[in-house]
């Protein structure tokens, strides 16, 4: 009798979950009511130095900075600013002040309310520390009439101010904390952030995880959702992705390999999608170096242009999982020109421009000889250059880099004739994309700054403006005509969107899918 | 007396041996192309050179060469090997706190494969020309061919997910909540698959060495000698042959400790171990010049105190060296 009992038991208990399960998905499918609790395990490579984003730029501080920090904005699928720590804002018409109205019940993680001080120390902070120069150099001061006001004047109008202030760029960082005259940069609570975000700190262990807990005073009431979110760190992409299947961690993001992307996409449980980058807009380009003798020629760009095949690299290389990049500005930000000039596979036009320019096949058929550099995240593109250049007479030599220095090295030095190289948009054309095309930044020795040595007087002039039209129509119409100038001169060849995409869970509702994905944050997610 | 003259030389040829690594490594470490400030300002970034400047001014960067190496030399011998530009703290805690997880590791290769690689050696020596032996010989050219990363991902993908009964990666299971001694357990669930992993080469090797040797010592006089006493072959086997022939392992296992730490990053880095060698690897990739120094050094010192040890097993297991200069 008692043998019975025992194993009825556990089959009532399993019939019940069984039935709760089935009632879960049903209502699931009908409409998502966010579920408060649980803890979402993400899994990431990357190991941040600190979590104080307002003095470090990338992925891997932004990501979990975004849920310990809150912002000024942020912004939803759309591009549109939303009311974040500001819960309203104005721009004068002049575009000369910004009104930052903040929430008055927003406190920072050990209890302090956030004021308009803190806002006007936090951009002090970030005008001085991050690498992102362009962001807040023109905000001349921030006024503070009162606790909840700030004003921010500029000396000149700057549309790119309210995308600065959303998630990840401008970190609301707490002055009584880090406003102790400590170096920003160094300072000991970048590794035990105060923010006011959604989550606070609860433990890093730098290589292994990252632990933050739900915030119970969280400004925004009732989120957020998750009582936990853990960050596994693992530099090893394939453990990442067995721990997806395996369902020990719940999303991923920043995933380019299409193997393992292939292999995800056909779990059940699973959701790859390429969503959510696209305020971050990576785009992968060869670069030329406008100072090489060949290379300095427009013709010969173009023909390089026209022998290259996105539309391999897109299909074949990355199995359909990239698209094309048209121009420098990223596909998925409302201001890319969609119809730029596309340099469609066209290995004869190829081969007649190459002629016309003045260098026709020898011998052996080889026009000239190039080296070409690259990163090594993006090698199997170069390799698959190599050959596809043979194919018009350019004998391409491949040097590969043994790691990222030593290729930042070559690149910012001068020192290469090409390079495929991944370069990010950062929201607005201001943050990320002039610095490739402006003569004043040709900048020896730094990185990801114009190496190609592109100069052209128009250019120059229709960035400036752009960067002070208020107006959203005349700024796209400006851009129109820079990126015009841009896909005819080719001082790069725009080859793809790197293709990022994030693998979650059928069990994570509302998942990260905004301009900033995973560096936005995380006050809806929640787990079903 | 010798004991306490031999530990005395010791510590001065260390002191010798330590200081030239140290000015070696800061100058080949130097003469790497590239730039840690580039790192620390961040991935894509709209960098500037103010700002890059100011990093190299941080750290002191835009110092030459001969001045760094001085400081650097002066500060190390206060105990003070500089700050991790990209940890983002003082390389000494850095290095400390990563010690444990890979002296664990090592520790735990080490004994699974001294016990199992000199118990299949031995056995093997039994019958020398017997289907056992000769299927040891290949198995152990296997792996000890095999690179290491790749026996790691293999185990990873049949005991972590075929067979899901080992965690993928890492030391422990952050999201566990479990007391002292479940998260020591959880410890040892989590050690099982890179000790393996790093143990394979060196189970290969010592069972090899394990019947070479003991093959040797079965053929010398004196255990003819003891056969012929009648002493029973049992005590002649255990006792006589292994005792004698466990000596070159003794000293194999102590010239291993480094070859065990090299070992270790690599199967650190797949396994996502938190050790010295996930953290060599990473500073090495990003330039951070303090923190690799300071791995050398510790790894040195670990290597010199392993030689040591070796010293005083190898006179433990074999009284004739004592009052003996090794």
């Amino acid at each position: 009798m008692s043998v019975i009992r025992k194993s009825f038991a556990p089959t009532a208990i399993k019939a019940t979950i069984g039935a709760g399960l089935g009632f879960a998905l049903a209502t699931g499918a009908v409409a998502d009511t966010p579920k408060k609790g649980g803890t979402l395990v993400i899994g990431s490579p990357q190991t941040p130095r600190h979590l104080n984003p307002a003095v470090q730029s990338g992925v891997a501080t932004g990501m979990p900075g975004s849920q310990i920090f809150a912002t000024p904005l942020r912004f939803d699928e759309n591009w549109n600013p939303q009311p974040y720590l500001a819960e309203s804002w104005k721009v004068s018409a002049d575009g000369l002040s910004v009104t930052l109205n903040l929430r008055k019940n927003a406190k920072f993680h050990d209890g302090k309310p956030v004021t308009s001080e803190d806002v006007a120390f936090s951009i002090d902070t970030i005008k001085k520390n991050h690498p992102f120069k362009t962001m807040f150099s023109p905000v001349a001061k921030v006024d503070t009439p009162d606790p909840h006001t700030a004003i921010l004047r500029l000396s000149k109008p700057h549309p790119a101010i309210l995308l600065a202030m959303s998630s990840s760029l401008c970190a609301i960082i707490p002055k009584h904390v880090y406003g102790d005259g400590k170096d920003a940069k160094r300072h000991p609570m970048n590794l035990k952030p105060v923010g006011s975000g959604p989550f606070r700190f609860v433990e890093y262990v730098k290589g292994q995880h990252i632990i933050l807990e739900r915030d119970p005073n969280f400004f925004l009431k009732g989120k957020p959702y998750l009582d936990k979110i853990i960050y596994k760190i693992n530099k090893n992409s394939n453990s990442l992705a067995l721990g997806l299947e395996r369902g020990d961690i719940h999303l991923r993001a920043f995933n380019t390999k299409s193997r393992e992307l292939g292999r995800l996409k056909k779990n059940k449980n699973l959701v790859v999608t390429a969503q959510g980058y696209a305020a971050i807009g990576p785009i992968a380009w060869l670069a030329f170096n406008l100072k090489h003798p060949i290379l300095g020629k427009k013709a010969v760009r173009q023909a390089i242009a026209y022998a290259v095949d996105r539309k391999f690299i897109n299909e074949a290389l990355h199995s359909g999982l990239s698209k094309p990049a048209l121009g420098p500005i990223a596909m998925g930000n409302p201001l890319a020109d969609q119809n730029a000039k596309r340099y469609d596979l066209d290995l004869g036009k190829a081969n007649k421009m190459l002629d016309a320019a003045g260098y026709p096949r020898k011998d052996g058929g080889t026009r000239f000889q190039v080296t070409l550099d690259t990163l090594l995240s993006q090698r199997d593109v170069a390799e698959y250059l190599k050959p596809q250049l043979k194919k018009v007479g350019i004998d391409v030599k491949l040097r590969i880099p043994p790691d990222f220095p030593t290729w930042a090295n070559w690149v910012k030095s001068h020192e290469f004739d090409m390079t495929v190289d991944v370069v990010f948009n950062w929201g607005d054309p201001v943050i990320g994309v002039h610095r490739t095309y402006v003569t004043s930044n040709i900048r020896k020795g730094v990185i990801w700054s114009n190496t190609q040595s592109y100069s052209n007087a128009k250019v120059d002039a229709l960035l400036e403006k752009a960067g002070v039209e208020l107006d959203p129509a005349k700024r796209k119409q400006i851009y129109l005509e820079f990126q015009k100038i841009v896909t005819d001169e080719l001082p790069v060849y725009w080859m793809y969107g790197l293709p990022y995409h994030t693998i979650y869970n059928k069990k994570v509702g509302n998942p990260p899918l905004t301009i900033w994905g995973t560096m936005g944050p995380m006050d809806n997610v929640y787990l079903k | 007396m010798p004991i306490l003259r031999l530990v005395l030389e010791r510590i001065a040829y260390a002191f010798i041996v330590v200081t030239a690594v140290l000015v070696l490594n800061f100058i080949l470490v130097r003469l790497a192309p590239g730039d840690p400030a580039e790192v620390i300002a961040g991935e894509s970034g709209g960098i500037t050179e103010e700002i890059l400047a100011a990093i190299r001014r941080d750290y002191g960067l835009d110092l030459p060469i001969h001045e760094q190496l001085w400081i650097y030399l002066g500060n190390a011998i206060q105990g003070d090997l500089g700050y991790s530009f990209y940890f983002n703290s003082p390389v000494v805690e850095l290095v400390v706190s990563r010690m444990g997880p890979t002296i664990l590791l090592i520790l735990a290769a080490t004994v699974i494969a001294l016990f199992i690689g000199t118990t299949l050696g031995v056995l093997a020596s039994r019958n020398p020309e017997g289907l056992f032996s000769n299927f040891l010989t290949v198995a152990s050219l296997i792996g000890y061919s095999a690179p290491a990363f790749w026996t790691g991902l293999m185990l990873i993908i049949l005991f972590a997910f075929v067979v899901p009964i080992f965690p993928i990666a890492g030391l422990y299971d952050v999201t566990l909540s479990v007391g002292f001694f479940g998260r020591a357990l959880d410890i040892a669930h989590h050690l099982v698959l890179p000790a393996f992993t790093l143990a394979i080469i060196y189970i290969a090797q010592y069972s090899r060495l394990a019947r070479a040797s003991m093959l040797e010592v079965l053929g010398s006089d004196y255990i003819r000698t003891a056969r012929a006493k009648g002493v029973a072959e049992r005590v002649v086997f255990f006792k006589h042959a292994l005792r004698n022939a466990v000596l070159p392992i003794i000293t194999i296992t102590g010239l291993h400790f480094g070859n065990l730490l090299s070992g270790a990053v690599l199967v650190e880095a797949v396994f996502n171990w938190p050790g010295l060698g996930t953290l060599a690897f990473d500073s090495l990739l990003r330039r951070d010049y303090t923190t690799i120094l300071a791995l050398l050094f510790f790894s040195a010192l670990m290597v010199i105190v392993a030689n040591l040890a070796t010293d005083f097993c190898y006179r433990l297991a074999d009284p004739r060296i004592k009052g003996k200069r090794s």
